[in-house]
């Protein structure tokens, strides 16, 4: 049977996650309440605003729900997402779900004139990927027990950590399934 | 390792991560801190919010890029900027002052009755307006990576982005259903390019994020849109033209998520407090609809 895997549908690339998802062979679902993670095997954080979904989630007792789920299930944040699971941001108080032991920074690109493409090695999952980078972070510096799949430039861009993969770039913009059918595995193993 | 930057992926991709949002029109760096604050994707910033413009009357210019910059300053979500249909030096400075989307708008008085810009020669991605998928597919082959509807911008009346949104939506089924030798004469009669329809027909949808603008005045006015098919919606007035702009703004974004979960909507639309006053479309003279500017 396949795993069922959400996707948090406050706002952002949704349908694109979605569709990958499937693609990659699991059953999707969207979250916009707390009562939508229920029968889930594993939890997509799309990209989009991270500071819009915090406050959507804050008012609605999803971020609560969000963090619990993460206690025992596995999650996949890419861009806005990664933030969201970050343990440390920078220039911000405090963390978001704080999933991550890693260290991040905002729009570290630059804005969006300085959005790109880029060709990518990840460490087990593809040795051409075309990351698509928009308006995206990077992680400064990451933990030892985390376990870093991709650089650009010189920054970590990608990174798995036991249950939770994360990254800056978009998957969900293009055609190839391996980051997706790489979570849809995790997922798998967890189940 | 190659590098590229201004792709048609990253351009596009930029509005696909603002769907399911909703963008607000500022004027200056404390009102885009409430509309961060509230919980919009990006903010729109201007001079002057569309109903000041029509009051105003005059010719409407891109704002002081100290306004642009002072946004900037204020929020860490997207800032967008107008420039004035078809003036190309308006672009180039907002893409040199790194605004993250230009709106080639027909809210401001358009510097060209004829063209509109080669946007495809630009890094920063555009955003435009249409009526219907003719203009919708012009834009398209012009370079936007975004539409919106245009509605009738600074009324606080719906009624026009409900036009253009069914009708816009309606053409798109049209060409998904048609037969391939019917599409020509349909791109004929529509004034749009054939391969942009052609790419509809075969994805079953347009190839850019369409939004709502226009119009929107209250969280229902954004779930109505969102519910006709809209991926998000822009609205200019609507927020700072009301009694009490963060409540208004809240709202409006919460009702745009939660746009089918109607006890919800009702929570949300209580104690508002008075929205924008609205214009009968019946009063507008015709010099005075923005909508049939830059067809």
């Amino acid at each position: 049977m396949s795993v069922k895997i959400g996707v948090l549908a406050l706002q952002g690339a949704v349908s694109e996650h979605v569709h990958s998802l499937e693609v990659s062979g699991a059953e999707t679902a969207l979250v916009k309440n707390a009562r939508d993670l229920d029968g889930l095997d594993g939890l997509v954080l799309p990209g989009g605003e991270s500071t819009m979904m915090r406050r959507i989630m804050d008012r609605y007792d999803l971020f609560e729900a969000v963090k619990n789920f993460a206690e025992q299930k596995p999650v996949f944040g890419t861009c806005a997402g990664l933030i969201l699971m970050a343990k440390q941001i920078e220039g911000r108080r405090g963390p978001h779900l704080a999933l991550l032991d890693i260290d991040v920074k905002r729009n570290a690109f630059g804005r969006q004139v300085d959005s790109f493409e880029a060709d990518l090695e990840i460490k087990g999952i593809s040795e051409t990927y075309i990351g698509v980078f928009i308006r995206a972070p990077y992680i400064k510096s990451a933990a030892e027990n985390v376990d870093v799949l991709a650089t650009c430039e010189g920054h970590i861009v990608a990174c798995r950590q036991g249950r939770f993969l994360a990254c800056a770039f978009h998957p969900e913009l293009t055609d190839d399934p391996a980051m997706h059918r790489y979570f849809v595995r995790m997922v798998e193993e967890y189940h | 390792m190659v590098v590229q930057k201004g792709t048609e992926r990253v351009k596009r991709g930029m509005a696909e991560m603002q769907k399911g949002g909703v963008i607000m029109d500022v004027v200056n760096a404390e009102q885009a801190k409430i509309a961060e604050e509230a919980g919009a994707t990006a903010v729109m910033a201007l001079e002057r919010v569309p109903s000041d413009i029509r009051k105003a009357g005059g010719v409407a210019r891109m704002a002081d890029p100290t306004i642009v910059e002072q946004v900037q300053n204020a929020v860490s979500i997207p800032v967008m900027a107008k420039a004035r249909i078809g003036h190309i030096v308006e672009a180039r400075v907002l893409e040199a002052m790194k605004v993250d989307y230009i709106d080639e708008s027909e809210v401001l008085t358009p510097a060209d009755d004829v063209f509109h810009i080669d946007k495809k020669a630009f890094t920063v991605p555009f955003v435009c307006g249409c009526r219907d998928l003719g203009e919708a597919a012009r834009r398209i082959g012009e370079g936007a990576a975004m539409l919106r509807t245009k509605g009738e911008p600074g009324t606080g009346n719906i009624v026009e982005a409900v036009r253009h949104m069914r009708l816009v939506n309606s053409q798109v089924r049209k060409v998904v259903a048609m037969a391939p030798d019917e599409l020509m004469v349909f791109a004929k009669e529509l004034g749009a390019p054939y391969e942009i329809l052609l790419q509809i027909r075969e994805a079953g949808r347009l190839p850019v994020v369409n939004f709502a603008a226009g119009g929107v005045a209250t969280p229902a006015d954004a779930a109505l849109m969102m519910e006709l098919g809209a991926d998000g919606v822009f609205v200019g007035s609507g927020i700072f033209k009301s009694e009490n702009p963060a409540k208004f703004a809240r709202s409006i974004v919460e009702a745009t998520t939660y746009y089918q979960d109607y006890e919800r909507i009702v929570e949300l639309s209580k104690g508002l407090g008075t929205p924008m006053k609205g214009i009968d479309m019946s009063k507008l003279e015709p010099a005075e609809r923005m909508q049939d500017r830059g067809i």
